[in-house]
């Protein structure tokens, strides 16, 4: 197995492990609260403006936005690891089938292990520090690695189809 | 010259047969990984259509009338009133939550199934217990989303737990098998690492304009999947949570001024905002679903036992419904109900395309069986 393949076949299964890990831990400890909490905060928004007090329905609200905005992201985290786990490993077993020298596949493979790890995990960063430019723009840059690796991966691809 | 093709064709079946029953053996790991995991697709997939058609709008529709009775609440400062229609529209939520997690666990198990297929000679372990893994495996890919459907219905009746249920128990169980299958899986990855030696025939690489098609055409709409992705999250996400708090504040201070007119159509607005969002998501992660399994069916082309036009046909109607669906879910929010009837009807030609391609891998096991006297 070359080594480019065996990067994104173990990458991917140890993504994938981390991805259910974080998931089962997400879904015993975090999420039935956040939805709690979620719920509860929009109710308490409504609840309290029907009882005249416009300040705390409006905390209330601001406090279903932020849970919200955590939601989001912590279940984008579970699903997007271990999507992007399961492209690697896919692209893994068809990895010598991208027509470019091993070196240059090995650094494709490198690139997209990177932005897999990255781009899911600064997201779960930025519900530590809401709108943190930093962890967006690390966001942006692992989806922008991923996208270069798989653009590469296709192109790849095509060259061995049109050389075959 | 048609009989040369014809000769040549045997010769090579032929050949490839007893490499071909090494790799596709009887009751084997691979075998089960094959088909539970196009059958937790296609199952998943149909779900998914189900819901749809069923399920989705009227939930939807829903969660509106939900709204503009809470706003009246606040108009008429009923606040009890007002929580126990949030308990509703908590229900309601859930409702619709639970079924999407449904559709995509089942799916998703599915796909890891077909992963797991394919890098089974990278796997050091012995055939007994790589089948036990396959078996597990399955059993916990039908489990959870099984367990995530039943949290609905279920809820905490007769549960020990202040907020899990034993539907949540059953999911989350169904969970820890699948983790420990895949670390197991890993374990014997690793062992693979040492000695390097395959454990298994690999699967025979086919260089057919199937297989071709697919993986180029998977391996594109993952990446369109990606760039569709970026784009949204760049100019939308944020754009749309900000809006979707303003909305809801704009609309409980219309209600608690008795303007009951503007505070209804601050729950369309919402309902438009959400249904933006949902569109871009789903054609977001459908496109890139459907690249994945593109690629996963490239493999299992070499068994797929159907004529080099059917095999083609399927391939074609597979990737054509890759492309109707996202797009026509996109479309939804522009065109409304006409492309949501559209967008199911790419869904249907996946589903069709999954269980033709598995008709033709049955016969080919069938073929392989009856050689070997099994059948």
């Amino acid at each position: 197995m070359t080594p480019s393949r065996k990067i994104l076949i173990f990458g991917g299964l140890a993504l994938a492990t981390l991805g259910m890990l974080y998931g089962l831990h997400y879904a015993i400890i975090i999420e039935h609260q956040t939805l709690d909490e979620m719920g509860g905060s929009l109710a308490q928004s409504f609840s309290a403006a029907a009882n005249g007090n416009m300040t705390q329905s409006t905390a209330a609200l601001q406090g279903y936005g932020s849970t919200k905005y955590d939601y989001v992201r912590q279940v984008d985290i579970h699903s997007h690891w271990i999507g992007l786990a399961m492209i690697m490993i896919v692209l893994g077993a068809a990895f010598d089938r991208v027509n470019f020298s091993e070196t240059l596949r090995e650094w494709i493979a490198v690139t997209l292990l990177i932005g897999s790890v990255v781009f899911p995990l600064a997201v779960l960063l930025q519900t530590y520090h809401h709108g943190g430019v930093m962890f967006k723009a690390l966001a942006v840059i692992g989806s922008g690695l991923v996208i270069v690796a798989l653009a590469a991966t296709a192109f790849g691809f095509a060259r061995h189809s049109g050389s075959a | 010259m048609q009989l040369r093709f014809v000769f040549q064709e045997k010769m090579a079946t032929l050949v490839k047969t007893p490499l071909m029953l090494a790799a596709f053996a009887p009751m084997s790991a691979r075998r089960l990984l094959v088909f539970g995991g196009i059958a937790l697709i296609a199952g998943g997939m149909l779900f998914g259509d189900i819901f749809a058609v069923f399920v989705l709008h009227q939930n939807a529709g829903a969660q509106a009338a939900a709204l503009i009775d809470a706003s009246r609440d606040v108009a008429v400062g009923n606040s009890d009133a007002s929580n126990a229609i949030f308990a509703k529209l908590g229900a309601l939520l859930e409702d619709r939550g639970t079924k999407v997690d449904a559709h995509v666990h089942i799916t998703d198990a599915g796909y890891l199934a077909l992963i797991l297929a394919l890098v089974q000679p990278y796997i050091a372990l012995t055939q007994a217990t790589k089948k036990l893994l396959a078996g597990l495996f399955l059993v916990g890919g039908v489990c959870l989303p099984i367990g995530i459907f039943l949290i609905h219905y279920v809820g905490l009746a007769y549960s020990p737990f202040a907020v899990i249920g034993w539907a949540s128990v059953l999911a989350d169980s169904a969970g820890a098998l699948l983790i420990v299958v895949l670390m197991t899986e890993a374990w014997g990855f690793w062992k693979y690492l040492g000695p390097r030696e395959l454990s298994e025939v690999a699967l025979p690489a086919e260089n057919s304009m199937p297989a071709r098609a697919l993986l180029s055409g998977g391996t594109l709409l993952v990446l369109l999947g990606f760039l569709h992705g970026a784009y949204y999250a760049g100019a939308f996400l944020y754009q749309h949570e900000q809006m979707e708090t303003d909305i809801l504040g704009r609309m409980i201070a219309a209600a608690s001024r008795n303007d009951l007119s503007t505070a209804n159509s601050e729950v369309n607005n919402f309902g438009d905002l959400a249904g933006a969002h949902a569109v871009n998501i789903a054609a977001h992660s459908h496109v890139i679903e459907f690249g994945l399994l593109a690629m996963l069916l490239s493999f299992v082309q070499p068994y797929v036992f159907l004529s080099e036009k059917w095999k083609r046909r399927w391939v074609k109607v597979f990737l054509g419904g890759s492309v109707i669906l996202p797009v026509f879910v996109l479309l939804e929010l522009n065109l409304g109900l006409v492309a949501g009837g559209i967008a199911d009807v790419g869904g249907l030609a996946v589903i069709a395309a999954l269980i033709g391609m598995m008709v033709g891998i049955l016969r080919y096991t069938g073929k392989l069986d009856a050689r070997e006297g099994r059948a």
